[in-house]
């Protein structure tokens, strides 16, 4: 069953509108490339297919339904800036934690080692906390991946192996994951169809 | 402007270590190293790019060379910058003036400032107001924008006023440090080619980016770091094909992992400089280590009008 997004409308200011009567659907084990000059609505659509913002109109539905309102949300989203999506406050140990405790093997392959769960966020690289977003992410609940520019400040090599992890659970267990990226050849390589999303006027 | 050996150095940073100590528990303290032995140089009308493994102290090195590290860290090795040595107080009277940084991440941005009012407070000369709407003309930043907050600004809006905040002053050396992941190739096209203008008119420029292509259609030279060392010192002419005419095993592994280029990743992750005392840092990784490699440590050397730390590097 899919993640729609139903005829969704959405604006910030009364004056203009980022996403205008929007429809998409991803299906389970289904990779969607979204790409779109800067500021045209995508990380807002990420957004809105999270739950994290609701459409001004329309409706975003997971197997027909809303998106449930309490507990592990089985639509995941990696933002784009992972300084701005962990909690200052908490140690790493505990961000990675509230959700789920992902096992060890899965640590080892994103490259997570053991010391920083003892650290404080501003103690990690932007590419180091990502790599805890990602985890965090990959819950056993998980069933969408919304993946916002997620190995963009990550280096080359480090961004193939997050893929080959990403790629190897979303095939296992049919995640269905929508990358936003503007790394065109990331796009092409990795993903199953590619959505272009045109500014709203 | 390529080949200009001759051309002293803007700055140059030679043999720079970086630690940071940190309470473990009560009044026990222990130190991590994050940079060791690392030297760069950039010249006057050049741009230097630095790619390599994120964690690999890139952004630290900026931030050392204009002086906002933290408290608990502590910086050793020469850091030269116009023929003078840079000292704290010399740093706290260039940065902004005569060394400008563009920061990684949108945060360095104030939340409670309006964007264009941070832009016109780095306007040093002329009219603040004037240079700033030129500014936001230039990045095709829309008239209202100097309004907004950075909250209501995209990720790459946000992203171009940070280029723009450095852009402004008449900075002599300017540190981009990534500044354009989640930008549209338009943008980052411009964005850089901004950059090149600036080495064209005479300063110095130094591109922190992941973004290798980015880096090879704008740099004169790319220096590669892994695990907080040069690695390798090419000029952008030897990334092409399958990389062969790079020295380092790390460099061709980055240009190999690219997705147009194999997209193969390199099991393992980067060591931190505490669980290694000697030997070649990328050796866990590396496809020709030797026993040779886990004991000694390379030394850079010259190599093909570039430089490598490596033993099997020819």
């Amino acid at each position: 069953m899919p993640l729609e997004a139903n005829n969704i409308s959405f604006r910030y200011r009364t004056d203009h509108w980022i996403l205008r009567h929007l429809n998409l659907a991803i299906l389970p084990g289904e990779i969607v490339g979204l790409t779109g000059p800067s500021g045209c609505g995508k990380t807002t659509l990420a957004r809105l297919l999270a739950g994290y913002a609701r459409p001004e109109a329309g409706r975003v539905l997971l197997d027909g339904q809303a998106l449930p309102t309490s507990g592990y949300c089985p639509v995941q989203l990696v933002s784009q800036h992972p300084e701005q999506a962990v909690n200052p406050r908490w140690l790493l140990r505990d961000t990675l934690h509230e959700g789920y405790v992902p096992d060890e093997a899965l640590l080892l392959e994103l490259g997570i080692k053991n010391e920083w769960l003892k650290r404080w966020p501003n103690e990690l690289s932007a590419g180091e906390l990502q790599r805890f977003c990602v985890a965090r992410a990959l819950g056993p609940g998980t069933r969408f991946l919304l993946a916002d520019e997620m190995t963009t400040m990550l280096d080359a090599v480090t961004q193939a192996q997050i893929w080959q992890v990403v790629l190897k659970a979303a095939g296992e267990r049919r995640i269905g994951i929508l990358v936003t990226s503007h790394d065109e050849q990331l796009i092409k390589r990795i993903s199953h169809k590619s959505i272009n999303l045109a500014p709203c006027l | 402007m390529k080949h200009q050996e001759a051309i002293t150095p803007l700055l140059e940073v030679s043999d720079l270590s970086i630690s940071f100590t940190q309470y473990t528990g009560g009044l026990r303290q222990k130190t991590i190293r994050a940079i060791v032995n690392l030297s760069v140089n950039v010249k006057p009308g050049e741009v230097l790019a630095i790619v390599g493994a994120s964690g690999s102290g890139k952004s630290l090195l900026a931030h050392a060379i204009i002086g906002i590290l933290p408290g608990n860290a502590s910086v050793a090795g020469k850091m030269v910058y116009a023929g003078e040595p840079l000292t704290p107080a010399r740093q706290a009277a260039l940065r902004g003036r005569e060394i400008a940084l563009v920061p990684q991440s949108v945060n360095f941005l104030n939340p409670l400032m309006r964007v264009g009012a941070q832009v016109r407070s780095s306007a040093l000369n002329g009219n603040d107001a004037a240079v700033q709407r030129e500014i936001f003309t230039r990045y095709h930043l829309a008239a209202g924008t100097e309004q907004l907050f950075p909250f209501q600004l995209s990720g790459g809006m946000a992203r171009r006023v940070l280029v723009a905040t450095a852009a402004a002053g008449g900075a002599q050396l300017i540190i981009a440090d990534e500044p354009t992941p989640g930008l549209h190739p338009a943008i980052v096209r411009e964005t850089l080619a901004h950059l090149r203008e600036l080495s064209t008119a005479g300063r110095a420029v130094m591109l922190i980016t992941h973004d290798i292509i980015a880096a090879l259609e704008t740099a004169d030279r790319i220096a590669v770091f892994y695990a907080g060392a040069t690695v390798e010192t090419a000029p952008v002419t030897d990334f092409r094909s399958e990389g062969e005419l790079l020295r380092h095993p790390y460099s061709k592994a980055l240009w190999q992992a690219l997705p147009q280029n194999g997209f193969r990743p390199v099991p393992g992750c980067q060591p931190s400089l505490d669980d290694l005392s000697c030997g070649c840092l990328f050796a866990p990784r590396c496809p020709m280590a030797s026993p040779h490699c886990l004991t000694a440590e390379p030394a850079l050397r010259s190599l093909r009008g570039g430089e490598a730390k490596c033993h099997h590097a020819a």
